[in-house]
């Protein structure tokens, strides 16, 4: 029996590196589609929030976008699955430091700037390749043999209230969350449209499951 | 921990990837959506695109190219060459580049730097600085492809692009270009002593032990090569190629070894 792939859509509400999420899609093998048309996103079986820049601006387009009550409904009542990617996860929490606005509060967590701590001076933003140590049982990165790495670039990240939603961990002068994941929703802090092979098991993976 | 990032830099003329001899006697090597699709299988961190010929021509940045080079790569790519405004940088960053390369318009009009890193973020903004030394021995910058010489020197520089919100630095010893007989870590030096912003060392990296000496006696950020990686040889054929992670390991300082504190709670 052949299964059918699910119809992705990657919500346009103007900000994120919506072609090379697409194109990545593309590449392994799954149907997507970009949009920004609140009919479209009720069709899809699954949801790919990107986003790149400022909290305020992301949410600030969300809001104008008039897509946070579909979303809303889809990912909290429907429970659809949904991949938050950088400012698209940060997006999740309920509020970040970063700006004034509040966020759309789908997980208990805040989004924090990094700060030097003491003694340890670190580069902000956060920006290259690292690594990620995985926390919970999970599928996502079958296929990768060895420690998985992807692309970072970002000067805030998410803290949680308490550690089970935390999916995976990465150090950069201290450590911090750099994925989690809550029943339907999946968040990553890296890009993986630009973390290649890495990045293209890890949307396979998540593309292709249940 | 972040590891020193080891970046191609693949130069552009029409349409085609040429190398070049300190910035002279460019030479075809190949195309250059094959060569991402070989840098991809190579798991390379990113990768740069100069179009060498953009500025002297007084043409824009070849959009259907970067475009085509977007829908290939996936890795972060920066692409500069005759970008000379606000629509230009906004167009490259929609279109998939993750950075944009600015060169020629910084020194004639170093506010732009500051309204690039305004629109799109200082971490997608890199100033390019190429530089030589005159007759007396003095670095000076030079601009449109290494034929224009300025007044600045790259030190003095890159302190002002950086107070004008450059994210990074691509320095490139227009001397040591294709020579690959190292870089001009004097040169880089001089540079990292005074900025704190990355620094990419470029011109001249010829073995993985250059790489190493550009972060540890440069004080480089990130490296960048082009000769190295797309010849092979005394006879120079062209082959693209790339450290392999073992290779890469040993770049890893101790620094990036270090354990530290535990995660932090709300």
């Amino acid at each position: 029996m052949c299964l059918k792939p699910p119809s992705i859509v990657i919500v346009d509400y103007g900000t994120g590196n919506l072609a090379s999420i697409m194109n990545m899609l593309r590449k392994v093998g799954v149907a997507a589609m970009v949009s920004c048309d609140a009919s479209v996103i009720s069709r899809a079986d699954k949801l790919i929030l990107p986003g790149v820049g400022a909290f305020d601006c992301g949410m600030e387009n969300l809001r104008r976008s008039g897509l946070v009550t579909i979303l809303t409904e889809r990912v909290s009542n429907e429970r659809i699955p949904i991949l938050g990617i950088c400012l698209g996860m940060q997006i999740m929490t309920r509020r970040s430091e970063e700006g004034v606005l509040p966020g759309l509060g789908w997980i208990d967590a805040e989004t924090v700037g990094f700060r030097n701590k003491g003694d340890c001076s670190i580069k902000i933003p956060h920006m290259g390749w690292n690594t990620v140590a995985v926390k919970k049982n999970t599928h996502l990165f079958d296929g990768i043999e060895g420690v998985s790495r992807f692309y970072f670039v970002h000067s805030y990240h998410v803290v949680f209230g308490e550690s089970g939603a935390i999916l995976t961990t990465t150090r950069h002068g201290f450590e911090f969350v750099s994925a989690f994941q809550k029943e339907n929703i999946l968040g990553v802090q890296f890009h993986p449209e630009k973390s290649h092979k890495f990045g293209m098991t890890l949307m396979k993976n998540w593309a292709f499951s249940g | 921990m972040l590891r020193l990032r080891v970046i191609p830099a693949l130069l552009l003329r029409d349409r085609g990837l040429i190398k070049t001899t300190r910035f002279k006697k460019p030479r075809y090597v190949g195309d250059p959506i094959n060569a991402v699709k070989i840098f991809n299988e190579k798991e390379v961190d990113e990768i740069v695109f100069l179009d060498t010929e953009a500025s002297k021509r007084g043409r824009r940045p070849d959009f259907k190219l970067v475009s085509e080079i977007a829908s290939e790569c996936f890795m972060p790519f920066a692409y500069g060459g005759g970008v000379r405004d606000i629509g230009d940088v906004k167009t490259l960053c929609s279109i998939g580049a993750e950075k944009v390369i600015i060169n020629s318009r910084a020194v004639a009009y170093p506010e732009f730097v500051r309204e690039a890193s305004d629109v799109c973020g200082s971490q997608s903004v890199v100033v390019s600085i190429d530089a030589k030394r005159n007759f007396m021995g003095q670095y000076k910058v030079y601009t449109t492809g290494g034929s224009t010489a300025t007044k600045y020197d790259p030190v003095r520089f890159a302190r002002l692009m950086e107070e004008m919100g450059a994210g990074e630095i691509l320095l490139t010893s227009i001397d040591h270009d294709g020579t690959m007989k190292g870089y001009d870590i004097a040169l880089i030096r001089r540079v990292t002593d005074v900025v704190g912003i990355p620094v990419i060392a470029s011109g001249g990296a010829g073995t993985v032990a250059d790489f190493r000496d550009a972060q540890t006696q440069g004080g480089a950020a990130a490296v960048s090569a082009g000769s190295m990686f797309v010849f092979h040889g005394k006879h120079r054929a062209v082959l693209i190629s790339y450290p392999t992670q073992e290779e890469l390991r040993t770049l890893d300082t101790m620094e990036n070894r270090n354990e530290t504190a535990p995660i932090p709670n709300m």
